[in-house]
């Protein structure tokens, strides 16, 4: 599903530069559900930029489902985006003016789909996640754990190859994140790709594989026995 | 551009907005209107200026006798110059080309007494087509004519305020005989002037009834005549000039006599007035362009902040696969609405508010129907939107190119 080879990523920062990816190497089959692991600095939120493809490599190859990804304009990375991928964010990142079932309904309206289907798939998509009494809540009037469900709600609604998840449970207390991440590996026994990038390890040991990065390399890339959110749950 | 879902999408941001849109829209309405009043109250004092100056035929000349300064063919300075009957006669006779109109005007004041009412005017005794130079409009009966002329009859025609003054407002003077300076007339017509009110003070009657009266004399106070216009500016100097020699030479004037008579030719005053006029008309023009201008950075500023407040959103948009393109024109739609729907409202409150003016402030603020072009309003509104477009566009379009991920990266 996600193949990179040999990815390496400086920033200029002055006169000096910053070599954070130092040539990764990451293969990511369908169904995986993978946690990115590192110290702040280590270069973990660059490589979840690039495979977001909010970011561009300097070198390296980077595949997604098959599809080069490289020198993309602006457009064709929103196109991209639209269609492969599904962002769920530390701090939610809902439109705070708009319900929850319209908030879910968004993507889908980038992706051009009718208004009619777009309420059909938005609700389903909320039930999935176990808010369709709150469909027309705003944000304001949600719980953080119900405002990340409506953002996983949200990713799901557009039906991407992979979700990216960047510290999803960074502003959760403990319970709600483990009701989270039980949604999480709901999601994933579906089938679905799953990458998240995190630095608590009871969250990183609910995953199948972690990935751990240190100063732009992998230092360590083990799969897991997987913990069960759900023990932790009730 | 224009679906359905996009007019959904920017009717829901506005809705739910609305603290935003009545900025953006109270910026532009407040600045359509002011423009509009503002605009609106130029063109009043203009009118006002078009119908105090540019009320009689602008084609005329004015011609006074005076008095000699200087001794010519025998005869002494200080002598008294006057017109005669036959100096009209000359006139016609010889200038047939460029002559249009001419008529005498002796001038006097006179008490006129009605019943028990009575007032002093000034009468004038003119020619028929007096009327034509002074745009004299006749509301009932009709103006001083040829037999009037003569048969040195005794009719006379009065100014509207005259009836109100003397007649009062419920009778009709028409027909009515009314005493004049200790003569009796019949009231032939009652007129109306556009030159304000003083013009409507007058009394005409027949010239040759007046000299009747003045013991048969021939005398004439001065002399007005009208040029054929298509003689245009250079032909009505030309006129002035060669009429000026041949009533000096005439009347025995010195040629470089300037006291013996006098030529007022309007066609320099039209001219002056009209420098003042189009000085009011810039003055108009700057007052608005400057309110255009206030207008204009106050949506920019407006535009600016909304675009940042929405960084956020537009960032979580992109993120969900909004492109740069559908970005830019979410946030450029909406605004152009505003933009439009706010103009609107300025520009009917704008007119609506000139409208009540009306005529009210044209004694104390010599405004007269006040009054906005709609092609200028509209063309201000235009101007605002387009700049309201370029003010939200910047923003926008680097809004639209931030990276997602900067956008959302928590404060």
């Amino acid at each position: 599903m996600i193949e990179i080879k040999d990815l390496h990523k400086s920033y200029r920062m002055g006169s000096n530069s910053l070599h954070v990816l130092k040539g990764l190497n990451l293969s990511i089959k369908e169904g995986e559900l993978v946690a990115i692991m590192g110290s702040s600095g280590s270069g973990k939120s660059t490589l979840l930029n690039i495979l977001g493809m909010l970011d561009e490599a300097d070198s390296g190859a980077y595949n997604l489902d098959g599809v080069p990804i490289k020198n993309l304009n602006e457009t064709k990375a929103a196109k991209y985006r639209n269609k492969f991928l599904g962002f769920i964010f530390q701090s939610f990142n809902l439109i705070n003016y708009k319900s929850a079932v319209e908030n879910v309904a968004l993507p889908l309206y980038y992706q051009k789909v009718n208004r009619k289907e777009r309420q059909e798939k938005a609700m389903k998509y909320l039930e999935k996640v176990g808010l369709k009494e709150w469909a027309d809540h705003l944000p304001s009037e949600l719980s953080g754990g119900q405002k990340q469900r409506v953002a996983i709600a949200r990713a799901m609604a557009a039906e991407p190859k992979v979700l990216l998840a960047d510290e999803l449970t960074g502003a959760l207390d403990s319970k709600t994140s483990y009701e989270i991440m039980d949604l999480i590996q709901e999601i994933n026994d579906g089938g679905k790709t799953i990458l998240i990038v995190t630095h608590e390890p009871d969250i990183a040991n609910m995953c199948k594989r972690i990935v751990h990065l240190k100063d732009g390399v992998i230092v360590e890339d083990t799969f897991v026995e997987q913990v069960r959110a759900l023990e932790y749950v009730q | 551009m224009f679906s359905r879902d996009r007019w959904q999408e920017i009717f829901q941001t506005i809705s739910k907005n609305r603290l935003r849109t009545f900025l953006s829209g109270f910026t532009v309405a407040l600045g359509i209107f002011i423009f509009t009043v503002l605009f609106g109250m130029g063109n009043g004092l203009k009118n006002t200026f078009n119908e105090f100056f540019m009320d009689d035929a602008t084609n005329t000349f004015f011609i006074f006798p005076g008095r000699t300064s200087m001794p010519y063919k025998g005869f002494k300075k200080d002598r008294q110059i006057e017109f005669r009957n036959d100096d009209l006669e000359d006139i016609k006779k010889d200038f047939a080309l460029y002559l249009d109109h001419i008529t005498p005007r002796i001038s006097k004041s006179a008490l006129a007494r009605y019943k028990g009412e009575s007032n002093t005017y000034t009468t004038r005794a003119v020619a028929p087509s007096h009327q034509i130079m002074e745009k004299t409009i006749i509301m009932k009966g009709r103006y001083i004519n040829e037999k009037d002329i003569k048969d040195q009859a005794k009719n006379i025609v009065i100014g509207r305020l005259v009836e109100i003054d003397l007649f009062g407002r419920s009778e009709n003077a028409l027909g009515k005989f009314l005493e004049v300076g200790g003569v009796i007339y019949k009231v032939v017509g009652v007129f109306q002037d556009d030159g304000g009110d003083n013009e409507e003070r007058y009394i005409y009657m027949p010239y040759t009834t007046r000299q009747l009266l003045d013991k048969g004399t021939d005398k004439i106070d001065q002399i007005i005549l009208t040029y054929k216009t298509d003689i245009g500016y250079a032909g009505a100097m030309a006129f002035d000039t060669s009429l000026f020699k041949y009533l000096k030479e005439k009347h025995k004037v010195a040629p470089q006599d300037q006291n013996g008579i006098y030529l007022r030719n309007t066609a320099d005053i039209v001219k002056r007035n009209m420098m003042f006029a189009n000085v009011l008309q810039w003055v108009v023009i700057f007052v608005g362009i400057g309110t255009l201008i206030a207008g204009v950075i106050g949506i920019s500023n407006i535009m600016v902040f909304v675009v940042k407040e929405r960084t956020k959103e537009l960032g979580i948009r992109k993120a969900l696969g909004a492109t740069p393109a559908s970005v830019i024109g979410l946030v450029l739609q909406e605004s152009i609405f505003i933009t439009t729907i706010a103009g609107y409202i300025g520009l009917v409150l704008g007119v609506g508010i000139l409208s009540i003016m009306g005529n009210s402030f044209k004694e104390d603020y010599f405004i007269t129907n006040p009054q906005v072009g709609m092609d200028v309003v509209i063309t201000a509104t235009l101007i605002l939107i387009l700049f309201g477009v370029i003010a939200g566009y910047v923003p926008a379009r680097r809004a639209a190119r931030v990276k997602p991920i900067v956008a959302l990266r928590d404060e």
